[in-house]
């Protein structure tokens, strides 16, 4: 498992569901009806993972930081 | 700060739904006491939020919970205490399951499903106008579309249509079925996708319902037996029966606002929008259900929400608030910035809603396109509603064209 992952989610694509600030508050909240990450680069977590796993518009996008690698979501 | 123990509960709800009107109590809530306590016909006493803001707190907020619920005498308006699965919940319990079917109902995996849509949606205009006007809308193009559409993904016959339609509303049902009748057809459901996922071990299979199976198969802490039926069963009944409601409200509603239906013919390229707004301005919801439980103190619309005491969220409500959507009561089917809650919000958002989305933009496109002069074949006060479940809309709905 590497050692930290970037976490950026798309504006233009989010909708606003709330999902992933519910399912991972530590790591999103949403400002002005849309979803930010509260940081840039964090320690791997399942949460965000499921995060951007949950989300219906595949707007959450975490890579590994090192290397680029896509670690969620699943294609 | 006032809390409840200060406060008089209100019967709620305030009155029987009157068609798809929002009851006039909301506004004055919204405006004077956002949050009231409230006693329904069935559990313990509750807050009720009427402001958008603070419904998208108890949407929202994970200090919010449905789980906190399980056990306990849940407000509601039907008798029996719901087992509603996903619904009853919380993170990471809910993700666990929740990521096993997201990813079939995301944007991107929901549009390939479009043009199939299409053509069944043009299928069955095709028929009622071979056929010639009247037509009951509910039964020749609101029905069949949503529940063909959710057999095709997950791979239940459509010929097995009537009964599991009927089994369906055992979801819905508040009052309209008996506790047995909802128990019995609960099972009959539950037992029917037990059939359909015993045909997929034998022989695996691509679709959906395929997929569940093997996710258990493969890593049974995934999931329990019983959990992929329970799961399996929401999805076709949950993935229709709301969809089969909210065409006909949607048509009806337009029906009621000629002027938007014109400005809708006029320019079809404002079907994405007008999906929008007929979401935010239909309260499908007959009454505010699903109470989350709050899990600390937390102060809400002006009071103290103690730990362990339930708030259930007007929906309904929350997309008629003015301080978020400018003239709120009026149908604007060109509005643009539209965040309604139509879906709910927070990790319980609709599962399927950029399905239903999918399904409403080709429905109410279909119609408007293809029947220019879609009207009803009935006076109005004739149009029969549906009543004793958790949603409303017409039972059936005469057209002419």
């Amino acid at each position: 498992m590497s050692a930290a992952w970037r976490v950026s989610v798309d504006p233009h694509r989010c909708i606003g569901s709330g999902i992933c600030a519910g399912t991972a508050p530590e790591h999103f909240r949403l400002v002005d009806g849309l979803s930010i990450p509260l940081a840039d680069t964090v320690a791997p977590a399942d949460p965000v993972v499921d995060a951007a796993e949950s989300c219906p518009v595949e707007a959450i996008l975490v890579r590994d930081a090192s290397d680029e690698r896509v670690i969620a979501p699943e294609s | 700060m006032t809390d409840s123990r200060q406060v008089t509960a209100r019967p709620y709800p305030f009155a029987a739904p009157d068609r798809l009107n929002l009851d006039p109590h909301y506004a004055r809530l919204r405006r004077d006491e956002p949050l009231i306590r409230v006693r329904l016909p069935f559990g313990e006493e509750a807050w009720l939020a009427t402001r958008y803001a603070d419904v998208r707190v108890v949407l929202g907020d994970a200090r919010f919970s449905r789980a906190a619920g399980v056990g306990r005498d849940q407000p509601r308006t039907m008798p029996r205490q719901p087992d509603l699965g996903m619904l009853a919940m919380d993170p990471p319990d809910h993700t666990r399951l929740r990521r096993l079917v997201a990813k079939a109902f995301t944007a991107r995996r929901v549009e390939q499903l479009r043009s199939r849509a299409q053509e069944i949606a043009d299928g069955l205009v095709d028929e009622m106008i071979e056929a010639g006007p009247p037509a009951d809308l509910v039964e020749r193009f609101a029905t069949p579309l949503p529940i063909q559409v959710i057999c095709e993904l997950l791979g239940v016959p459509f010929a097995d249509r009537d009964n599991f339609h009927t089994w369906s509303e055992a979801i819905v049902s508040t009052t309209s079925l008996s506790p047995e009748q909802i128990q019995e057809y609960m099972q009959s459901l539950w037992g029917y996708i037990g059939e359909l996922v015993a045909i997929r071990r034998v022989e695996p299979i691509d679709d959906l319902l395929g997929a569940m199976v093997r996710a258990r198969d493969e890593n049974e802490d995934r999931l329990t037996e019983q959990e992929l039926v329970q799961l399996a069963a929401g999805l076709l009944a949950a993935g229709h029966e709301t969809t089969v409601t909210q065409i006909p409200n949607f048509v009806y509603v337009l029906l009621d606002n000629p002027a938007e239906l014109a400005r809708l013919r006029a320019d079809p390229a404002l079907v994405p929008s007008a999906v929008e707004e007929l979401l935010r301005f239909v309260p499908l919801g007959a009454a505010s259900a699903f109470p989350r439980y709050a899990t600390e103190d937390i102060e809400l619309g002006g009071v103290l929400v103690r730990a362990g005491e339930p708030v259930l969220p007007a929906v309904g409500s929350a997309n008629r608030d003015g301080t978020v959507f400018a003239d709120p009561d009026r149908l604007d089917l060109g509005r643009e910035a539209n965040p309604h809650v139509g879906f709910g919000h927070g990790v319980h958002h609709c599962l399927g809603a950029q399905l239903a989305r999918m399904e409403l933009q080709v429905a109410i496109g279909t119609l408007v396109n293809r029947l220019p002069g879609l009207r009803l074949a009935v006076p109005e006060p004739e149009v029969p509603w549906k009543s004793g479940l958790l949603v409303r809309g017409p039972l059936a709905l005469p057209v002419a064209w």
